[in-house]
């Protein structure tokens, strides 16, 4: 990169990374737990992906029962103190709080949850469920993100004996690697992998299917296999310039913030990230935390067609993110590394499929942005290299096909969840598939 | 294994939480449910003489905000067909053997008819009997209710009627509107009761209209003292189950009842003496399904300190009870604020300025306000700490050596002995000496 953006001191790494919503002291959590009206066949519940008995675990925090309160949570969720942090409660459970409707404020749905998990965490993760007696069977799973941990800690409750295979050297998926961290630190979701391996899960990192062994083998070793392996690399933009130095994916960026070394991060001083879902807000917010002087997102629609939601657009302005709308990059410039970025002023035509407006470019509107870096965020490819060795899968549209009940997919011994069958949606919807799909395995190697 | 069952005079269940005889113990069909939910027990709703209930009979009380803080009542008993209760009373015995059954009972004071209703009710296969001695209102115009349990010798020949006749458990239901619950369980004893459910109800007004002028529940119009239930009577209950418990001429088993809302007030009736306890507005409140809460937070509770069967906890704080006149007069504590938590809300100091006494300092520090304790001022009273919102802030920090002690008999006794009164003088001239200051 020619202009690198200043590094700053440890301390401010530490502030601009401290979390964005402090937890709740005692006093706090039981104060707002009693505000909760304890809804019969609430709304928030049906609101959350995973189903958690909502009105349950916050009653139980009301009468200091934490312990019982951590169980009704982690009954439906194995990743509930990511969730906690990262999930968008507002468009969720607390979306749903019939506060709402009265015109006040909702219960903090995730506050709460959090407040208590970390309380279970914190008094050393006492046993809460038993086992079912080992069932003589075994299953593979590939990849240890949410899904796949939620489904490991699923099975293992079932009986079963449950490998996992990581790619990476540290587990966690993206609940390691892809939140931001001023949302959840890499320690929350170790947290979360400690409790699966709790219940007998083993966990083998740097494995690569295809590589340190192929899908072949893995298969003979298992009774079945659970996929979990997220999504792959950023899109390309398919311009020109596209291979300059300094032209980075999304993902691949979060990562090394992920790594809380802030200082080895470099970052550009004048940055622009192309899209504007939640993982380009990310990123933009991440990299202006590392000390970016502009950074700017770039997305072909207006703000309504924008994917990143309300809260996650509004982080973005408070860092001082600018948005440049209805605009789309036709070049990178550079002879070497980033110099610059050319990008086209876009109308918004007729409906496309998925009923939002078509964006066309207005010819003779170009013109030159100067940028030192370019973070690709439209999204991610599938993992083809590995999907293609696994026989029998059904892809469409870069998703895996997936039964919807017991999340089978074309091959009958195979079966996945998360972002590779919904091409990228919430950790709590991937905690959600990868515990439907557990039970989808009991029934197929038992038949109940 | 933690083991939350219990045996009540005989009567078991598989723990320790009834619904009390009300509302939510009408029907097979509530009963059932609340089994389902994992109830160990049931007190049948009243059954006895033939009654209509009208309409708004439930006045609340709300407290900032909180909803049903207290539920006031002027219900009767069961107005259902006796016929109908009996029927179904059985039936719910059948299909659940292993929960508690008990019907609570109310008849005009004539022994024929007690007789006559025991007898049918026995006859239904129930576990126990419970005598309403309680209600305030309503019944109690006609003669029974709290007409019986506020006479000690109507208490003790109702019972007497009914022992003489029961083949089962006998359970007296006390009223808490009398001077000393001591006497009319007493004559319960006397009567030959197994055991004593308390409290009932307490005689309230719960509100007026400012509009209306009406009373509340108005019922088109008029209205009237009813029983007051909920959160705000658990104090009452708990202090009067301590005092049945800690009376050996008494010595029977006790159901607690009266605001037990979650697992931890269920506790406290334990720990001072209770067998089983009883929960009616809760259940009210919000449904059958709080007993799972009530269920494993008693169990965690038990497992983290270490105790597996309820007989190691029931009554465990009795021995804490004493009478003023034995508390150590040289205890002496002082208030400390832990400025690095302190909000400065500044309560503390306007309650110990207005409320106690003026020791706490309210001094200006770079534009900020600052509170400061005048430790040799503060008496202890721990006014400041109960209203501090912030956790920890502010503690009562113990300063005597708690090597001396001296209680008010002793200093009583000893100016006795000494054969001199207890004047004012005196009495400060002991307190200098252990540098007990009070302006
Ligand atoms: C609406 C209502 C009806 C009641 N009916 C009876 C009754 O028929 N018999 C009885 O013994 N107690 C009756 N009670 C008293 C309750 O059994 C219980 O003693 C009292 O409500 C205190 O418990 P709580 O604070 O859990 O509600 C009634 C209470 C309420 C609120
Ligand atoms: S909807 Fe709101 S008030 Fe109702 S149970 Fe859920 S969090 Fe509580
Ligand atoms: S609670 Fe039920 S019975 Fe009572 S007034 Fe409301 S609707 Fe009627
Ligand atoms: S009441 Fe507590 S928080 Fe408020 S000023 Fe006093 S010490 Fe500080």
């Amino acid at each position: 990169m020619i202009n690198l953006a200043q590094k700053l001191t440890e301390q401010e790494y530490e502030k601009n990374f401290a979390e964005l919503h402090p937890p709740f002291s005692k006093n706090s959590a039981v104060a707002e737990a009693n505000r909760c009206l304890y809804c019969y066949d609430s709304p928030c519940t049906k609101a959350c992906p995973t189903h958690i008995d909502i009105p349950g675990f916050i009653k139980k925090i009301a009468s200091e029962n934490l312990k019982g309160s951590a169980k009704t949570i982690l009954e439906a969720n194995w990743v509930a103190l990511t969730c906690a942090k990262a999930c968008p409660v507002d468009v969720l459970c607390e979306g749903a709080c019939v506060f709402i409707e009265k015109n006040e404020k909702p219960i903090e749905i995730g506050r709460l949850q959090r407040f208590v998990i970390e309380n279970y965490f914190h008094a050393g993760m006492p046993k809460l469920f038993s086992a079912k007696p080992r069932n003589g069977k075994s299953v593979g799973i590939i990849g240890s993100g949410p899904a796949g941990l939620a489904c490991s800690g699923e099975l293992a409750l079932l009986g079963f004996d449950v490998t996992i295979y990581e790619a990476k050297e540290i587990p966690g998926g993206l609940n390691t690697w892809g939140i931001a961290p001023y949302k959840v630190r890499q320690a929350d979701s170790l947290k979360e992998v400690k409790l699966v391996e709790s219940y007998g899960v083993k966990i083998k990192t740097k494995i690569r299917i295809g590589k340190e062994i192929s899908f072949e083998e893995l298969s003979s070793k298992h009774d079945a296999i659970f996929i979990g392996i997220g999504l792959g690399e950023s899109f390309d933009l398919k311009v020109e310039g596209e291979n300059l130095k300094g032209v980075i994916g999304a993902l691949e960026f979060i990562e090394e913030v992920k790594a809380e070394k802030w200082s080895k991060v470099n970052v550009g001083k004048r940055v622009a990230v192309i899209g504007a879902g939640n993982t380009s807000i990310d990123a933009a917010t991440e990299a202006k935390r590392l000390g970016a002087e502009h950074v700017m997102i770039i997305y072909r629609r207006s703000r309504s067609e924008m994917p990143a939601y309300e809260f996650e657009f509004q982080l973005a302005q408070k860092d001082g993110v600018t948005f440049h709308f209805q605009t789309n990059p036709v070049r990178v410039i550079g002879s070497n590394s980033v110099e610059g970025i050319e990008c086209v002023k876009m109308q918004l035509a007729e409906l496309d499929e998925r009923g939002r407006r078509r964006p066309k470019p207005i010819p003779g509107s170009e013109f030159k942005i100067p940028v030192d870096m370019v973070i690709k965020a439209i999204g991610q490819q599938t993992n083809t290299d590995l999907l293609g060795s696994i026989p029998n899968l059904k892809i469409e549209n870069g998703m895996i096909v997936v039964d919807p009940e017991t999340y089978q997919t074309g091959n009958p011994k195979v079966f996945a969840g998360g972002d590779c069958i919904n091409g990228g949606k919430e950790v709590v919807n991937a905690a959600y598939d990868g515990k439907r799909a557990a039970h989808g395995i009991y029934k197929y190697l038992f038949g109940k | 294994m933690i083991d939350l069952s219990i045996n009540f005079a005989g009567i078991k269940s598989p723990n320790p939480f009834w619904l009390a005889s009300a509302p939510p113990s009408n029907s097979a069909y509530q009963n059932c449910k609340a089994f389902e939910q994992g109830w160990g027990g049931t007190v049948w709703k009243t059954i006895g003489e033939p009654v209509m209930n009208v309409c708004n009979r439930y006045g609340g009380l709300d407290y900032n905000g909180q909803k049903l803080v207290g539920l006031n009542n002027v219900e009767l008993i069961s107005d259902r067909n006796i016929e109908d209760n009996f029927k179904e009373i059985a039936e719910t015995k059948r299909l659940w053997p292993d929960r508690a059954v008990i019907v609570s009972l109310m008849v005009e004071s004539k022994k024929e008819t007690w007789h006559e209703i025991v007898k049918r009710t026995i006859d239904t296969g129930c576990d126990g009997l419970e005598l309403n001695y309680g209600c305030p209102h309503g019944m109690s115009e006609r003669g029974m209710g709290s007409a019986v349990g506020q006479v000690p010798e109507y208490c003790k020949m109702i019972t007497e009627w009914v022992t003489e006749v029961s083949t089962i458990p006998v359970l007296i239901k006390l009223t808490p509107n009398v001077g000393n619950i001591q006497i009319p369980s007493r004559a319960a004893k006397a009567g030959g009761a197994s055991g004593l459910a308390l409290i009932n109800t307490i005689n309230s007004i719960i509100g007026v209209d400012l509009d209306t002028f009406e009373l509340k529940p108005s019922i088109a119009g008029k209205g009237g003292h009813g029983g007051l239930a909920g959160p705000i009577v658990k104090p009452i209950a708990l202090n009067m189950v301590s005092q049945v418990a800690l009376d050996n001429e008494v010595n029977l088993p006790i159901s607690g009842v009266g605001g037990i809302s979650n697992w931890q007030d269920a506790l406290e009736f334990i720990l001072l003496g209770s067998t089983s306890v009883q929960v009616c507005t809760a259940v009210m409140h919000y449904g059958f399904r709080i007993v799972q809460d009530m269920i494993e937070g008693l169990t965690f509770w038990m497992e983290e300190k270490g105790f597996n069967s309820l007989d190691q906890v029931r009554g465990k704080s009795l021995s804490r009870i004493d009478d003023f006149g034995n508390f150590n007069l040289l205890h002496k504590t002082v208030a400390r604020i832990d400025q690095d938590k302190c909000i400065h809300c500044n309560l503390c100091h306007i309650a110990c300025e207005d409320g106690a006494h003026q020791c706490i300092d309210l001094i200006s520090e770079n534009g900020k306000s600052k509170t400061i304790v005048r430790e040799e001022d503060c008496v202890g009273c721990d006014l400041c700490s109960i209203v501090c919102p912030v956790e920890g802030c502010i503690s009562m920090v113990r300063v005597d050596d708690g090597k001396e002690t001296k209680t008010w008999n002793e200093l009583v006794a000893d100016f006795k002995k000494d054969n001199t009164e207890l004047t004012w003088e005196k009495l400060r001239a002991f307190q200098k000496r252990y540098g007990i200051e009070i302006h």
